[in-house]
């Protein structure tokens, strides 16, 4: 009798919290969005009026950082992507006994608060750092051209933030490759590319899919990135909603536009498992 | 012996073939290192301007100086932001390390109606931007007349970071041998004593490693912090708005404080495991 209960015990308060904390909010948020200022006025007092205008209001107002926000982050995971793949690979099958070692290193970046090193790139790349200059001289830029306020900055700050998502889950697919599946295949004699695209690629996508899906989630929403690195012109949707909270204090635009962001990845990210065909990512 | 090869094949192969051969052969070291210089960058300049005579904006390099790493405390606002980020990382380590752990073992060890629900409402958190989670929270606080501030912010860090410990303990529970718990019943041992004795030493190191990664990630959040902690400042929160005016030297001491106090903990894991191991 006891032990049909005990998983449910156990369960109980940590659920019990996710669903004030987690669950709550999200219907709560859920309900601001269809919400109208009392009055029609600036007055900061909303109403339930079930006005679903708002989502599209909301949407057209701001369909432009909707669309930043994808395109960076899609660009961003997939430099992500390739940036990590090679040193996934390299410390699953090169590195021999420093493979803890490589992998610390790998981690070690982001022991340092992620904020002071976006600020550090805003720096190294600002007029002050030493890569504008150099790239000037060499003549790769004109001396108009800046790095910083770019989408560039924005996209490369993106980049760098959360490449050890990205690296984390390939290493972990990459090490459980057996090499002598590697080998068998080189014997059969496909050569390094053949023996890629056929055993190492299929045999680590679990990781692939882990990998873009904890990079490109975050970067979606991010909104430090293009506060630091970026300009009024690489806005993303994650600004546009922190400053109808905190500046205009629109609340049910704000939650409109999260509540369409959340929808906008859940739907993405449950087509691209399908496509992808794993199941195992929790 | 490879010197030895590629002595004996020197005065055949040209210059520029050499080079290739050499190229192909280390590429993937190659490679590494400028990976790993990438990644560097950023925390080489951050340590090289916490020795930065700076005064109030650390932006230009005006001379070495080691005040900066005597009296981290110099820039006042930079140790309470640090001190609140601790309070409130230790907090929500406990709290959503406790809570996490139960719900692992509930999971990872027992078969019942609804595991699978369980499972998603585990990975929905992390599924969600937290740009979502902030701004959910902050409205619920909002509709409930709750100031955002120290509390709030802590009871938001164990809700994103109670995903994150599931996932690592279950992990940790999976690997076990479930044999070893079946030894200790054969040998009398009563359900909790198996537990105490043989199942929770075996787990540790698993609750460990999510405190810490709790720890790291509730000390590192700037997004969730921002919405629900009101007047209270954090260590991240600090840098973000310290940003536009420029950050004094003493929060690049702390980056890097941060920095070596981290690598430290994770070598001496290493160091434990190993002679664990042996």
């Amino acid at each position: 009798m006891g032990k049909i209960r005990t998983p449910y015990l156990l369960l109980l308060p940590g659920f019990g919290f996710l669903f004030v904390f987690f669950i709550l909010p999200i219907l709560n948020l859920a309900q601001t969005s269809t919400q109208t200022a009392v009055g029609g006025g600036d007055t900061g007092q909303y109403e339930q009026t079930f006005r679903f205008q708002n989502y599209i209001d909301a949407f057209v107002e701001n369909k432009e950082q909707f669309g930043r926000s994808f395109v960076y982050a899609l660009i961003a995971t997939l430099l992500a992507l390739a940036i990590s793949y090679p040193l996934a690979y390299a410390i699953a099958f090169k590195s021999g006994k420093y493979k803890n070692f490589f992998l610390v290193l790998v981690v070690a970046p982001f022991f340092t608060s992620f904020l002071l090193r976006t600020v550090a790139w805003k720096q190294i790349l600002g007029e002050e750092g030493f890569v504008v200059p150099t790239l000037r001289n060499i003549g790769i830029i004109s001396d108009s051209t800046t790095l910083t306020s770019t989408a560039f900055a924005v996209v490369m700050g993106m980049t760098y933030n959360f490449l050890p998502f990205m690296t984390l889950p390939l290493f972990a697919s990459i090490d459980r490759i057996d090499p002598r599946t590697l080998e068998a295949s080189g014997d059969l004699y496909a050569n390094g590319f053949t023996t890629f695209r056929k055993v190492t690629l299929p045999l680590s996508m679990p990781g692939v899919v882990a990998g873009t899906l904890l990079t490109f989630i975050p970067a979606a929403g991010d909104y430090v990135n293009a506060a630091i690195l970026g300009s009024p012109n690489t806005k993303m949707i994650g600004n546009v909603i922190e400053s109808r909270y905190f500046k205009i204090v629109d609340y049910p635009t704000a939650a409109a536009l999260s509540f369409t962001l959340m929808a906008a990845i859940l739907i993405l990210v449950t087509i691209y498992i399908r496509k992808a065909g794993t199941e195992e990512l929790v | 012996m490879s010197k030895k090869i590629a002595d004996a094949t020197i005065p055949i192969i040209p210059l520029t073939a050499r080079f290739q051969r050499w190229f192909g052969r280390n590429l993937i070291r190659v490679y590494m290192v400028l990976a790993f210089t990438y990644l560097f960058i950023p925390v080489a300049y951050t340590f090289a301007f916490s020795f930065n005579d700076s005064g109030k904006s650390n932006l230009i390099w005006k001379g070495f100086t080691l005040d900066n790493w005597k009296n981290p405390c110099g820039a006042p606002e930079v140790c309470n932001a640090l001190a609140n980020s601790i309070k409130i990382g230790l907090l929500a380590t406990i709290f959503s390390t406790i809570l996490g752990t139960m719900i692992a073992f509930a999971i990872g060890r027992h078969k019942f109606k609804g595991r699978s629900t369980s499972n998603l409402l585990i990975f929905l958190p992390m599924a969600t931007p937290e740009i979502v989670l902030g701004a959910s929270l902050l409205s619920l606080f909002l509709v409930f007349k709750i100031n955002p501030g120290f509390w709030p912010t802590v009871i938001a860090h164990v809700m994103f970071c109670i995903s994150f410990v599931v996932v690592t303990v279950k992990a940790r529970i999976a690997s076990l041998d479930p044999r070893l718990e079946q030894a200790a019943m054969d040998l009398y041992a009563n359900e909790f004593q198996t537990f105490r004795r043989v199942t929770l030493p075996l787990v540790a190191p698993g609750i460990a490693g999510a405190a810490l990664l709790a720890f790291s990630l509730s000390f590192d959040d700037f997004i969730i912090t921002n919405f629900n902690s009101g007047t209270v400042i954090t260590f991240p929160k600090f840098v973000y708005t310290a940003a536009a005016r420029g950050i004094p030297a003493q929060a690049n001491v702390i980056g890097s404080g941060m920095f070596f106090l981290a690598l430290a903990i994770v070598i001496a894991g290493q160091f434990v495991n190993r002679r664990k191991a042996r």
